[in-house]
């Protein structure tokens, strides 16, 4: 037999994977190693999957991933901090057939806009929360977010989070899970192709889920900053399996 | 078709949004100003006409839903009172900073802190310098009336998507609270999504088609001289608006040696001034400026060379004063006189500061 070349491989019939459509070709400005990027990947196969590329409205945070408008290309808004749960309620009401979806971080989600991100729960939207939760700010250089660990070394907790100081870990995909408005809470993460496939059909489960009118679906991604853990990537993967599981347990937390 | 109605203030900013076609109204309850919501939601505007009307659990999210109706290009509004219009400020300037059309509603009362929920004015500079961070302006329109309450709400919308900026009506909490004669607007459809296409289908979010770029509503550029080069094209648009939006009223000037400078329940307190100054034979006017932001300051500037002195009369502790004094730039005096923490002034002693002030 013959040496198998380049050219024989790459045919059409041996493709197993290809990058969305959706996908613009502007480079990412995430970190190597940045969970963002894997997730913002998922989103924009289930939008084409969907073929809801013209019904999609997404409002980016502020955050790392503010610029995720530069990279699906959809229709987007950028919203202020912690915000974008409010911008989505507009959105939604007054385009009932649209799929609207928010990407927040831990900062952004859990911290600054708590009450936003409660009430839009609350309220029951129509709509699609896409949350990662890497335990700190990675945008303004590492401090400690809501979701930061106990022990956890961060900018601003350099003796690591002590909970008489800082209080706790906060385990908010759980708290938003007690309130009516949302269908659907799942915790999933991205460090591995079986995972990246559970959490993907997850995302596509939330965005059919909005055609239900039966409120909120809520996809939490626990994720890795290795910039701001200070970490190279593997060890980061390392250190959330050894850490983040524990207090963030993946699985879907309901679905009704 | 046309309706003559005694009402509220208030209550006309709720009814007129729903005739002029608004597509959304997002609030969130705070006195003097709590009838403009409850009129909406007893009036289902949603069974009519399809305007979506949500209560939202803070002044904050209610800013952030206009934000999210105006990205869309609809007809989106918002009114609060002085306390939740400083929690809105983040959203407003936003707003501004990403050139989305809406409409603010302040209902003024007194303060600072939570003062009190009577009336005031003394949110001025809140309302026309800025507010919210960055170099911005609202078209700020100031109704002495029910009937402009009615009137501004769709000149408010006009103007906002005239130049894709947001616009404020500012009341003060006399002018949300009395009860007047109003002629209300006829009904104007809702835009359809073709028309919201032909109007604002250059930037607004309607759902990326095959045949355009994706759309982006943001205030974000972190290249400094690309927010620079913005910027500027931020001032070139108000530069416009002063250029050919100022609108004022002159009551009395022609004779006038004396200007009273007004705006809102003021500028009607102070026409009585002006006839009982006249009984006395004090010959004074009223200019009132209807739009704050932009001030007529030229209309303030030509009559310098015809008046003795202009008295700015407000609900504050002198805010507007500094803007006519700007205008007069030291040709003639420039006095003002007001009251504070939600104490209207009487027509008499308006009068009697001037004579004071003015050693007449
Ligand atoms: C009102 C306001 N406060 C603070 C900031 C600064 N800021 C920007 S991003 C951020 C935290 C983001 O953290 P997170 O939401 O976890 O996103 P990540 O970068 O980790 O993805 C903060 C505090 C801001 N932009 N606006
Ligand atoms: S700082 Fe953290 S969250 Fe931000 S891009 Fe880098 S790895 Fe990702
Ligand atoms: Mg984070």
């Amino acid at each position: 037999m013959s040496r198998m070349e380049l050219t024989d491989i790459i045919k059409e019939e041996n493709l197993v994977l290809k990058k969305s459509a959706l996908l613009t070709d502007n480079v990412m400005h995430y970190c190597p190693g940045c969970t963002h990027g894997v997730v913002h990947k998922l989103i924009a196969e289930v939008i084409e999957e969907l073929g809801i590329q013209e019904q999609t409205i997404g409002i980016s945070p502020v955050g790392c991933s503010v610029f995720a408008y530069n990279y699906i290309d959809i229709d987007w808004a950028e919203a202020a901090h912690g915000r974008a749960p409010a911008l989505a309620t507009a959105i939604r009401r007054l385009h009932p057939e649209k799929y609207v979806f928010t990407y927040q971080g831990d900062g952004d989600l859990a911290s600054i806009g708590c009450a936003e991100i409660m009430h839009a729960c609350n309220r029951g939207e129509n709509i699609v929360v896409i949350f990662i939760n890497n335990a700190i700010y990675g945008m303004t250089g590492g401090q400690m977010a809501p979701t930061t660990l106990l022990g956890q070394v961060t900018a601003t907790t350099p003796y690591g989070r002590d909970a008489k100081l800082n209080g706790f870990p906060m385990k908010i995909t759980e708290l938003l899970a007690q309130l009516d408005g949302t269908c659907y809470v799942t915790r999933q993460t991205a460090d591995t192709p079986a995972a990246v496939r559970k959490t993907k059909n997850a995302i596509k489960k939330a965005f059919q889920n909005t055609r239900l009118d039966k409120g909120v679906s809520f996809v939490e991604v626990v994720g890795t900053c290795n910039s701001g853990w200070k970490m190279t990537p593997v060890d980061a993967n390392k250190w959330m399996h050894e850490h983040m599981f524990e207090k963030y347990p993946l699985g879907d937390i309901k679905d009704i | 078709m046309a309706e003559v109605k005694l009402m509220k203030g208030n209550e006309v900013i709720a009814e007129t949004a729903i005739r002029c076609g608004c597509d959304g109204y997002f609030g969130y309850p705070i006195t003097p100003q709590s009838e403009v919501m409850e009129t909406l939601m007893l009036r289902k505007p949603w069974e009519e006409t399809g305007m979506v009307v949500v209560q939202a659990e803070s002044e904050v999210a209610a800013i952030n839903m206009v934000y999210g109706g105006a990205s869309c290009g609809k007809k989106v509004m918002t009114s609060s009172s002085s306390p939740g219009i400083s929690l809105k400020q983040e959203g407003i300037t936003y707003l501004a900073g990403a050139e989305l059309p809406c409409l603010v509603v302040d209902v003024m009362r007194g303060g600072p802190g939570l003062g009190t929920i009577q009336p005031s004015q003394s949110d001025y500079f809140q309302a026309t310098k800025g507010g919210g961070h960055g170099d911005y302006h609202l078209i700020v329109l100031a109704p002495a009336s029910v009937q402009e309450m009615s009137d501004f709400v769709a000149l408010g919308f006009e103007l906002a998507f005239k130049y894709r900026n947001p616009a404020m009506v500012l009341a003060d909490g006399v002018i949300g609270q009395m009860m007047e004669k109003v002629v209300l607007p006829d009904y104007t459809p809702r835009w359809t999504e073709e028309e919201i296409e032909k109007i604002s289908g250059s930037w607004a979010l309607t759902g990326k088609k095959k045949n355009r770029e994706h759309h982006v509503i943001t205030s974000l550029e972190l290249e400094a001289h690309r927010q620079e080069v913005f910027n500027e094209k931020l001032q070139r648009k108000y530069r416009e608006i002063e250029a050919n939006e100022v609108r004022y009223e002159a009551i009395n000037c022609e004779d006038a040696d004396y200007i009273f400078v007004a705006y809102g329940s003021c500028a009607r307190i102070c026409q009585k001034s002006i006839q009982l100054a006249r009984q006395e034979g004090i010959k004074v006017g009223l200019l009132r400026p209807i739009t704050l932001y932009p001030f007529p300051t030229q209309p303030i500037s030509d009559l310098c060379s015809k008046v003795k002195g202009f008295m700015s009369v407000e609900m504050s502790a002198g805010q507007m004063v500094e803007d006519v004094r700007l205008a007069v730039n030291g040709r003639v005096k420039v006095d003002f006189y007001g009251r504070m923490g939600g104490v209207v002034p009487t027509p008499e002693e308006i009068v009697d500061a001037l004579k004071n002030k003015f050693s007449i």
